[in-house]
């Protein structure tokens, strides 16, 4: 594209793949306060808002570029005969999934263009200094798989999963586009944050098209690194503001299935309102999965309170969330540091293919220089685009993501998931040896591939999944089922305890990739010294003060924390116990038939009740 | 007569999808070996059992796609629409935007009565095509959630909708490691409901497939449509026309009612394996040639030993002599690795079939005591030959053959019902303990019924 640039970085995140024909958005402040853009008379205006110069409007592959108009009128005709159509549903639904009023779900398909945005959509909340930088890579990353998988630039079911795409003239509330090309994309997603530098700074930096000034919240005092400020204090203050712009965001969605919060444990923002806002959710809806990214703080944290706050969010993630993914810090400074040497030491340096590495933000769309902690937020946002990517892409086993919690989580409170992302960079050959393939798989298990301090190799598990990408087919998978299997221990109740996915998109850059899920007691050792960190400082009830000063916070508060965090390593040390034991064969019901037509049955002792 | 087809699920559909092909591959790729009459009358017959005609020209399947989620079902769709051999219904099928997240409870309480009035409007205009109407086959899996839950109900809605018509499952059993953790549950919910509202369950076990693919078929990297399309053959084999019985010759009887007749003689006993000789990759066809008595050798010693495919058959078993009810101690073992049949059904394709003999198939020590040899007993043959093999021959068993499986299987659930994991995910969506106790009641009975004979 000739594009005479007068800033390195005012490209639209979506033009170097050339996702937008046209040119960027409307949505171009800065600043969130400044929302009354009048609507964009002229391009011309337009631009020299965004960089001072004139650039030229971008010409869109075909030469043709709706904004909107086509696809827009496609969209409310289709929309016109959804309501049409007499109201069959007998029942309210039941099933998980919000649907937003206007949900046309009534309409068949319509093929052989069968409907966009046919799909689920997810919503990604942000909340705190880490969550929003951890965001912003997530959406960096993924405008960036988007464009390599998208080439045509039409707004498909794939990119309705996380973004809208909107008719930025029809002015302040664009429309929704359902239909035809991209126009602009804005982010299904939340910021939130107390302060105001991290979001200040991305409304400055390439991506502050895909958000705009109704996604945020701000503060500009903090949280003070106190649990209790964040989650009494501005929940209660911010309640309703939160409330207001979820649904907003819930009713773009036409089945909302998931909500990913990404948030720190340490902090004050992350923890305390992060989960402040996961029991909004639980309550507004309850139908719609709660996925929680939970960074958690590593031993030498600069934080003293972060063993409070962390033991604070952890009652909050036990009872409120459907799936935590726990991720510490040091795991991944220590697979960045793994993935540097790798790159460096000259053996492999020139063959590995930069924008494979997992912690890689080559081809992206921010061209800006990196921030020292990009490399590390990279690993996670990675994390989640594998997670989303079969309910985003098709393959030929489907894994959606209210499988993950059906499948994984065998008992409530323990959902805790042991995530590992493998290759962590892929080399340059073309040609992929399935040794190569195998040693995918057997370093998704290996101790310095988990995202978290642990090793699921020498503890129990209760279930893994692996979510395979790419080209990679079903006697793949099943040869290295078996092959891994013996050097794992399964709880006896679950020997064969695997669920897999098999997504035909791999991730930018790579020929296959394997996201290992793991319900695993590993993670105890985690909460066992998060507990250890707490009790040293609440036996001398230090800081203490800082907390109680709160309205609405007691000392039971954090008696309640801990021993809920209490409960939860028993659970997970019971079922350690299990693991000396021998898989035991349990009495079945018997059934007696003296000939087999005539039958008389007896039913066999139940099953002993245990207690979990 | 006709056969509509229900698809359900990821699985059911991708299934559907092969079948149709095959199906289609078979009467338009090949000729049969037989004459031009011959050839033309088994083209009406397949044609009218699993076509309609559209004004294009262009046959259009007799089934109904349901799936909870879009993505399989457009790309099915749009696959068969592309081949242009034959498509599917623009209107006959049915998705959500949302999976049953491989939760049975979720496709059994939750989508399948909500859905239910327009999942059955689909079936009954498609039913209302067909001049005749057999009955319905489904296909499905007992992993997921969808194909096993739905598909649960949606064959009771069947049966209550359609008393008069026969009801087939296909059902696919999930991999014995890991495809879904939670397989064991909702294969016993599957089975279980199923047992109360199908007239039989045609099995096909994914681990038996995937050997047949990497042994017999010779595939090195197999991919699930590889495994569909080996599942899609042995269907074709099965259902592309035959001359039943010793009645007049003609193809045009009720294909499932027949089925029925000659293997559920008994409501107890409805779960029928499928066995299927020869089958080699398409490329070593041209220098293999088979006799009757060789395939049909195998296909005996397949059946009473219970062997998945022809290679690697334990030669050694031999149906107990007569009068030895009690076996002596030194033939326990083998004895026990016998397969008692309750009835056989062989269908033979292709070249003189009219010499193939098939007494070995009547000996009365293959089947069990209550029931005639020569009922349990039937040969339906054609001298077309089927999809590019000479000769090939079919074995549709109800016999002991699912019973390993299914012992497994239920013991491996009932291991984990005891520690009651995953149970909250189930009655979270209305299906208490109490259910489940049921099912494993209703299995455990199945499993001593086919124990016992």
């Amino acid at each position: 594209m000739l594009l005479p640039q007068t800033h390195g970085h005012s490209t639209s995140p979506f033009e170097p793949a050339c996702l937008t024909p046209g040119p960027p958005c409307a949505r171009l402040s800065a600043h969130p306060a400044s929302t009354a853009h009048p609507p964009p008379p002229t391009d011309g205006i337009f631009h020299s808002r965004l960089g001072g110069g004139e650039r030229p409007r971008a010409k869109p592959a075909d030469g043709t570029f709706h904004r909107g108009g086509e696809g827009g009128r496609a969209a409310r005709g289709r929309r016109a005969v959804g309501r049409a159509r007499p109201p069959q549903r007998p029942s309210p639904p039941r099933g998980r999934g919000f649907r937003a009023p206007s949900s046309n779900e009534e309409q068949p398909l319509s093929p052989p263009s069968l409907c966009v945005a046919a799909m689920t959509q997810s919503v990604l909340v942000q909340v705190g200094q880490c969550g929003n930088q951890v965001g912003c890579r997530f959406w960096d990353l993924a405008l960036r798989e988007h464009a390599a998988v998208n080439k045509k630039g039409i707004y498909d079911e794939a990119l309705s999963s996380f973004f809208r795409n909107v008719d930025t003239r029809s002015g302040e509330d664009g429309r929704d586009i359902s239909k035809g090309k991209i126009c602009s994309l804005k982010a299904r997603a939340l910021l939130i944050d107390m302060e105001e530098g991290v979001v200040n700074e991305i409304l400055q930096g390439p991506l502050r098209d895909v958000f705009d000034s109704r996604q945020l919240i701000t503060d500009v005092s903090g949280s003070g690194n106190n649990w209790a400020v964040g989650h009494k204090l501005y929940g209660c203050q911010y309640q309703e503001n939160i409330v207001e712009k979820l649904r907003k965001t819930a009713e773009h969605c036409d089945c909302l299935q998931c909500f990913f919060i990404i948030h720190s444990m340490g902090g004050g923002t992350g923890s305390g309102l992060g989960t402040f806002v996961l029991n909004l959710l639980e309550d507004e809806f309850p139908e719609v999965y709660r996925f929680v990214t939970s960074v958690y703080p590593s031993g030498e944290d600069d934080v003293i309170t972060s063993p409070y706050n962390s033991v604070l969010a952890m009652k909050e993630l036990n009872e409120h969330a459907d799936c935590v993914l726990p991720i510490e810090n040091e795991s991944l400074f220590d697979i960045v540091n793994k993935i540097h040497q790798m790159v460096n030491s000259g053996k492999l340096g020139s063959i590995v293919k930069q924008n494979s590495l997992v912690t890689s933000s080559a081809g992206s769309t921010k061209t800006v220089q990196e921030k020292p902690f990009d490399a590390m937020n990279n690993i996670i946002a990675n994390l989640l685009l594998n997670l989303t990517s079969s309910a985003r892409f098709e393959g030929s086993l489907n894994m959606d993501l209210n499988e993950i919690s059906m499948n994984l989580v065998p008992f409530p409170r323990l959902h805790y998931l042991v995530s590992s992302l493998t290759p962590l960079y892929t080399l340059t050959d073309v040609n992929v040896p399935s040794r190569r393939l195998d040693q995918m798989f057997s370093d998704a298990f290996s101790r310095d591939h988990q995202l978290i301090q642990a090793d699921p190799k020498h503890s129990l598990y209760l279930a893994c999944a692996l979510l395979v990408r790419g080209n990679v087919q079903v006697s793949d998978l099943r040869r290295n089922i078996e092959r891994l299997k013996p050097s794992l221990h399964f709880v006896s109740w679950n020997q064969e305890g695997w669920k897999t996915g098999l997504c035909s998109v791999p991730p930018v850059g790579h020929s296959h990739s394997l996201l290992a899920l793991a319900n695993n007691t590993c993670v105890k050792p985690t909460f066992m010294e998060l507990k250890e960190r707490f009790m040293k400082l609440y036996k001398k009830k230090a800081h203490l003060h800082h907390y109680l000063h709160i309205d609405g916070m007691e000392q039971s508060c954090f008696s309640e924390a801990i021993s809920s965090l209490s409960d939860l390593i028993e659970e997970y040390n019971e079922l350690d116990a299990t693991k000396a034991f021998q898989p035991l064969q349990l009495s079945r019901m018997t059934c007696r038939v003296p000939t087999s037509c005539h039958s008389k049955m007896r039913l066999g002792q139940l099953p002993p009740k245990l207690s979990v | 007569m006709s056969i509509v087809t229900v698809q359900l699920g990821q699985c059911g559909n991708q299934i559907g999808h092969e079948v149709f092909n095959a199906i289609c591959s078979d009467v338009h790729g090949t000729h049969g070996l037989c004459s031009k009459k011959e050839n033309e009358s088994y083209h009406e017959a397949s044609k009218e059992r699993f076509f309609s005609e559209e004004k294009s020209g262009v046959p259009v399947a007799r089934a109904v796609l349901v799936d909870m989620e879009p993505k399989v079902i457009s790309q099915t769709l749009s696959i068969a629409a592309r081949s242009g051999c034959w498509k599917y219904d623009d209107r006959s099928h049915f998705c959500q935007k949302q999976g049953s997240g491989n939760n049975w409870a979720n496709g059994y309480s939750v989508h399948g009565p909500k859905h239910k009035d327009r999942i059955m409007n689909l079936v009954r205009k498609e039913a209302e095509k067909c001049d005749r109407l057999s009955g319905f086959f489904t296909i499905m899996s007992m992993a997921g959630g969808t194909g096993s839950g739905l598909g649960a109900f949606v064959t009771q809605c069947l049966k209550d909708a359609f008393p008069a018509s026969f009801i087939l499952n296909h059902v696919i059993w999930p991999y014995g490691t890991g495809e879904v953790i939670v397989q064991n549950y909702n294969s016993v919910l599957t089975l279980s409901h199923l047992y109360r509202s199908s007239d039989a369950l045609l099995v096909h076990e994914n681990d038996v497939i995937h050997k047949i693919c990497a042994q017999l078929m010779n595939i090195k990297q197999i991919s699930f449509r590889d495994v569909n399309q080996v599942i899609a053959h042995q269907l074709g084999s099965v259902f592309q026309p035959i001359y039943t019985g010793a009645g007049p010759l003609h193809y045009s009887r009720s294909p499932l009612g027949d089925l029925m007749e000659t293997l559920v003689p008994h409501p107890e006993f409805k779960m029928l394996g499928l066995r299927n000789i020869p089958q080699m990759p398409e490329n070593s066809l041209a220098y293999s040639t088979f006799s009757w008595p060789g395939l049909i050798k195998h296909l005996r010693q397949m059946l009473i030993a219970n062997a998945t495919m022809e290679e690697g058959i334990d030669w050694q078993v031999r149906p107990p002599r007569p009068g030895s009810s009690i076996p002596s101690k030194h033939s326990t073992s083998k004895s026990l690795h016998f397969n008692t049949s309750i009835a056989n059904l062989v269908l033979l394709r292709g070249k003189d079939m009219h010499s193939a003999d098939l007494g070995s198939f009547q000996d009365p020590a293959l089947y069990t005591s209550w029931l005639n040899p020569q009922d349990a007993f039937n040969l339906w043959k054609t001298p077309r030959a089927f999809n590019k093999y000479e000769k090939s021959a079919a074995l549709v068993s109800n016999s002991q053959f699912l019973l390993k499986p299914l012992d497994n299987l239920v013991g491996k659930a009932w291991n984990m019902f005891a520690s009651k994991a995953y149970i909250h995910q189930y009655t979270k969506f209305g299906i208490e303990e109490e259910d489940f106790l049921d099912s494993f009641t209703a299995l455990e009975q199945v499993i001593s019924s086919y124990t016992t004979l």
